[in-house]
This record gives structure tokens, sequence and C-alpha cells, in this order.
């Protein structure tokens, strides 16, 4: 395997954070809301946050950035994300996110 | 410290919250839910088949305003309440779903009954649990109950797998049961926004929707169409809002609306459209609806405003509370050309239904059982549909009194609703009849309820529109696909009478009645259920008519087909 290209070009676009509850049926709800409202996502990353851990030792929280295009509809798409219960707060960041430059690397 | 099974906790959580009835099925991965429920003063309704439990506790819920259950057993148990689940997602109804599910430890192994509740629920529910452990039922099923009742209402599902209905907890001291969260109040600076907005506006329209009725504002909205001259158009689920007699309520609007109904939405200058959500059966073509409006969006969704149209200014907040802050912002307005010109549509323009002094006939029936029914029970009555012409006739002319008295499938335009949801309402509001008005294609999609509805005793008379088709797509047919009445007929008439009677329910055929009305009074005034048949091959099209993806200004009016524009603006602006 190559080792990731640290001068690949960064994906343009909004990046989505989400901080959300930490079970197994989040990623669907969450990835299954942009398929249904019809909404393209460019790219996806999730990790567990690591001071959050749940009761039952499972992490109770995650968080999920979501790469997205500019689109009139995006306000739209963040207010039904945001109807979601288990997700517990939104974050927009027009600039992005250097978890998507990171993972460009490694399509380099 | 109690230690009980999942079921038993499951059972009482359910008591202490209030739950009375709830409708279902059993099966094996539900079973152990159903031997604590039989220790329970909580009455089981066995329905037929589950999506008619969904139904069921659809009607309850719509009726009371208060989430209701219904379970079912995991694979063809669950995917069968998907439907009901749907329906009430888009028509906003709360109930809660708990599915038996394959034990814990065989979940992903195509076991016997299996099958992804939780993935196939997800796109249907406003949420959905799968619970891992009897403990975290404590937390769950009360946060069902919040979550289904709270803000916009809708359904939630709890998925069970056996093993955690049979395993044991121990615990300190019950949950409270969950309630829903106080209703979201208005921002000040939002509604003397809307205030202003319409406080300059000359040709101001009310729309109001399910939203305004289930929060009850209708009593705001009353006030500001005396005060400010508003005059008033409602959904299929707004309908009750505003009062049944007035000058100034153009009734529904959309597809089947009175021309006078879409003449003034296409007249007005300010749209003020209270808790609905723009869907295109009342709209019709988004690009020329209201096409002189600002549009002011009050709805409890904050995703609602700004979905279908930009808003000048919009309100995410209770309808209720912000119809009465705005009342409380806005100046008396006369508006009186506005008034004189809506109610000259109104008398111009108003519906004119055919045979409506005629019982036997398929408007003329509706309203006689209107009557009748007042006769018995007062003007205030539980009235239910199935999903076809009967139930835009039904939405046309029965006298709609009060909001949350017409419970119909509206979003999702669910044939089979009908006879579960009145099943359903008659066991929530026991002591008065519900009168469900279906069509032979409706009534077969659900037909098995009529054991049910035997069974319980339930009062819910159903009036049955017997046209031997599918009546609005052969009307889509004969006016949209050049009369080819393809797939829609039925060659095989059941006898209905006969059909009833084979489930033990009284039913009688209106055409044998001397006096249909009178007839339909006494089946009404009995105990029980009852079935009444009414002939209707020769019925009329549902008209005013909008033809799909047409514009509101263009209807439909007469037998022949033609598509008239129904707009007069040079009188509008007279008016500003």
């Amino acid at each position: 395997m190559p080792a990731p290209d640290a001068n690949a070009p960064a994906p343009a676009g909004t990046v989505l954070e989400l901080t959300v509850s930490n079970h197994p049926g989040v990623m669907s709800q969450v990835c299954g809301l942009f398929a249904r409202r019809a909404f393209n996502v460019e790219g996806v990353a999730c990790l567990p946050l690591p001071d959050a851990a749940g009761e039952d030792g499972g992490g109770g929280l995650s968080r999920i950035w979501l790469l997205l295009r500019e689109d009139q509809r995006l306000v739209q798409i963040v207010r039904q994300v945001e109807k979601l219960h288990d997700v517990r707060a939104t974050r927009l960041l027009p600039g992005g996110h250097p978890v998507f430059s990171a993972l460009a690397a490694h399509l380099a | 410290m109690p230690t009980l099974t999942g079921a038993e906790i499951i059972v009482r959580l359910l008591e202490r919250q209030g739950i009375e009835f709830l409708a279902g099925i059993p099966g094996g991965a539900n079973l152990p839910l159903y031997d604590a429920l039989s220790h329970s003063r909580i009455r089981h309704v066995l329905a037929r088949h589950e999506q008619g439990a969904g139904f069921i506790a659809q009607g309850a819920a719509r009726a009371t305003g208060r989430p209701a259950v219904c379970l079912a057993t995991s694979g063809p148990g669950a995917t069968n309440l998907l439907t009901a689940i749907a329906d009430a997602r888009l028509d906003s109804v709360p109930i809660v779903c708990l599915t038996g599910q394959v034990p814990s430890p065989m979940l992903g192994v195509d076991a016997f009954q299996e099958v992804d509740t939780y993935g196939l629920a997800i796109p249907v529910t406003k949420h959905c649990f799968l619970a891992r452990s009897p403990e975290e039922l404590l937390r769950i099923i009360p946060e069902a109950f919040r979550i289904a009742a709270s803000g916009r209402p809708g359904p939630v599902l709890v998925d069970l797998p056996r093993d955690v209905q049979t395993g044991l907890a121990s615990f300190d001291a019950w949950p409270e049961p969950g309630l829903p969260d106080a209703p979201p109040v208005p921002d000040p600076l939002a509604v003397a926004r809307a205030a202003s907005l319409i406080g300059q506006s000359r040709r101001p329209l009310l729309l109001l929707g399910g939203g305004a009725a289930r929060s009850g504002a209708h009593r705001a909205a009353r006030l500001l169409m005396e005060r400010c001259g508003l005059p008033a158009v409602s959904t299929l689920h707004g309908l009750g809002c505003a009062p049944a007699d007035h000058p100034l309520n153009l009734g529904m609007l959309g597809m089947h609306a009175a021309r006078a109904a879409n003449a003034a939405l296409e007249e007005c200058d300010l749209l003020l459209a209270v808790g609905c959500r723009l869907d295109d059966r009342a709209t019709g073509r988004m690009d020329r609806f209201c096409p002189d409006a600002a549009l002011v969006h009050i709805d409890i969704d904050a995703a609602e405003i700004g979905k279908r149209r930009a808003t000048q200014a919009a309100v995410a907040a209770d309808a209720r509370l912000a119809l009465e802050a705005l009342a409380e912002s806005l100046e008396p307005a006369p508006r009186l050309a506005w008034r004189v010109r809506v109610t000259t549509l109104g008398e111009q323009w108003g519906l004119r239904p055919p045979g409506l002094d005629d019982p036997r006939s398929a408007y003329g029936v509706i309203a006689a059982a209107a009557r009748a029914a007042a006769r018995t029970d007062g003007p205030d009555v539980l009235v239910a549909t199935d999903v076809g012409r009967h139930q835009m006739r039904t939405a046309q002319v029965w006298p709609q009194v009060r909001p949350n008295r017409l419970l119909t499938s509206g979003g999702l335009g669910t044939m089979g609703f009908g006879l579960p949801a009145a099943i359903g309402a008659a066991l929530a509001e026991p002591g008065r009849p519900v009168l469900c008005v279906s069509g032979d294609g409706s009534l077969l999609m659900n037909v098995q309820e009529l054991a049910t509805a035997v069974e319980q005793g339930a009062r819910v008379k159903i009036l049955l529109m017997d046209n031997g088709c599918l009546g609005l797509v052969r009307q889509q047919q004969e006016l949209f696909m050049g009369g080819r009445t393809f797939g829609s007929g039925f060659s095989a008439r059941a006898d209905y009478v006969a059909l009833a009677r084979a489930f033990g329910m009284p039913a009688f055929d209106l055409a044998a009645a001397a006096d249909p009305e009178t007839a339909m009074a006494e089946a009404f005034a009995a105990p029980g259920p009852c079935l009444i048949r009414c002939a209707v091959e020769d019925e009329p099209h549902v008209l005013p008519m909008v033809p799909p993806g047409g514009a509101n200004c263009e209807m439909i009016c007469q037998e022949a087909g033609t598509v008239e524009t129904i707009t007069a603006k040079e009188a509008a602006h007279a008016c500003a």
C-alpha cells in the first residue's frame, strides 16, 4: 500500500459536523436521511468521542463529519438532520475540515 | 428494589402511562410480552392483520390526541405494521409500536421470522429503538411516549428482542411516565415581523392545517378572521378550525376545493399558513401557487419552513401560541373591500355538489348520514373515511363543526385506513357512534377487521359506497387517460350485506329502506357495529378537480372535463 500523499488537494465543500449518540443504528439514521431527501454526501468520516464513554462502556457519543456540496437546500437538510433524536449537536464548517484532506491523501 | 422481567416492565410502564387498551397480534417473538399482558388491566384488542392493529392505534390517537399503542411480532408482523406507521408519520399521529424480535444472539443470522425491523422503520418513524437490555426499557419506553407526543407528533417504534422481554432487571424506582415537552413558544421578534407584514397587507388569507387543529388554534384563528378581515381556507386535516357557515370560510383548498377557495388563493397578497406543510395536493403547481402573495409560515417543525417555498416571515412554534401572539399584536382591520370580495367569491363559486337532497346519491347519502348522526349524537360526530371519491365527498360536504373530528389518511392516502381507524376511535370514545365512510375498494383492503369490530362490540357504523370500481382511479382514467378505464373495475362483485352478516355484523341495503335517513339514524343509535350499503354505480365525478401536476387556478368544473381558468384578478385589484 503506497504512503498517503500529504500534498493531495483538500476536497472542496462544506462540512457538517455532528455529535451523535453512539449506537449501531446511528450511521444508518444519518446517511439514510440524506439518501431519502435526495441530497448528495461527498464524504463521510466517523469516530467515537474518547472523552464520552457511556455507562455501558461502549462510548456514549460519536462524531460524524459529512462533506457536502453547497446547495440552496443545505439549510433544509441541516434542519432535517437536527430533528433526528440521536443527533445531539450540529455545526456547519463552510471552510471544510482537515479530516477530509487526510482522507483524500489516501486516494492520491 | 423490584426485580421483574423485561415484559413485565413494559406492561407496568404502559399502565403507568395511562394506556387503557392496545391492539395487536401475538406471535413467537412477542409471546413473553403477551404473557405479561394477560395479568394486566389493559384491554387487548386482537386485530386480524397487523396493519389493522396499527390503524386501530391511529384511530384512538387521532380521536384523543394522545399516543396509542399497537403490538406485532417479528418478521411479517413487523412488516405488516409498516404501512400504518408510514401513514402516521405523514399525518403526524402519535403512536407507539412495540414489535417482537428474535433473541439478541440470533440477530443477523436470518433466523425464523427475522427481519431488520429497526432498519425498515427508520425512514417511516419519527424515531425508533432497538432495546438491548431489560434495564434499558425503563428509559426507552417513557422516552418513546415523550418523543411520539412532543413537538410535531409522530410514530415511534421499539423493537424488542425476545431475550430482552424474558431477562430480569432490578431497579430502584419506576421512571416518570413520558409526557410531551412543553410546546415551543413563539419568538416575539418573529411574531412582530409577521404581524407587520399582515398589517400592511390588503388581501391576506389564512390557511389552516392539521397543526392548527391539533394545537387548538381554532379559537385564535376565528378571532383573527373576525377582527382582521382574514378569510380562511383549510387543508383536509385543518377542516373544522374555521367556523362551518362563516362567509369568510371558503373551505378546503387544492385539488378538490371549491373554485372560490382556489380563486382567493390566486387573489390574496399574503398567505398566513398555519400548521401545514404546503403539500402538492393542497398547493398544486408550486411555482404558480399564490402568485402575488407574501408567505408567512407558522409551524412547530422548523424544517417545514422554507421547505417548499421561501417565506417572508416565519414563526417556528406551536400554532395556537403563535396565533394568539399574532392576535395580540395585530390592530383590528376592517378590510371591507376584501371581505366583500371573498363573500362574493363564496356566493358565486361555492361548492354546489349535485344530488345533495337525494339520500341515495353519492353526495346526498353523506349529507343524509350527517343529519342522521346529528339526530342521535349531536352535530359533533367523529367520522373516519377511507381513501377515494367518498373521502373527497365527505371532506366537501360533511358539516365540520369542530377540528379533529374527521379521521382520514391525508398524506399517505392509504386505502384500508377507515374501518380499523373507526374501531380505534370508537374504543377510545365509547358511548358514541363513529361513522366510517368507505368504498368497496377501500373496505376490501382491511375487510378482516369486520371481525374485530364485532368481537369488540365497537360502535362503528360503516357507510359503504359501493360502485364496483376504484372510483378515483377510474375518474383520472376518464379525465386524463383518454377514457381507457383499464384495471380499475371489479367484475366479481361481492354482496357486502351478506359479507358483513357472515362476520356477525348487522347490515342492510339503503335501497331497501323506505326512509334512508331514518333507517340510518336508527342504525347509528343502536349499540355495536353495523354496515349500510349504498349503491353509487352512476356517481358523478368528484368536482371541481385540479389535474394532477396542474396549477390550482385551473380546475375542471364540469363532467365534460374541460379545464377552466378561475382567476378574476381585475375584480381583486378593485379592492386594493
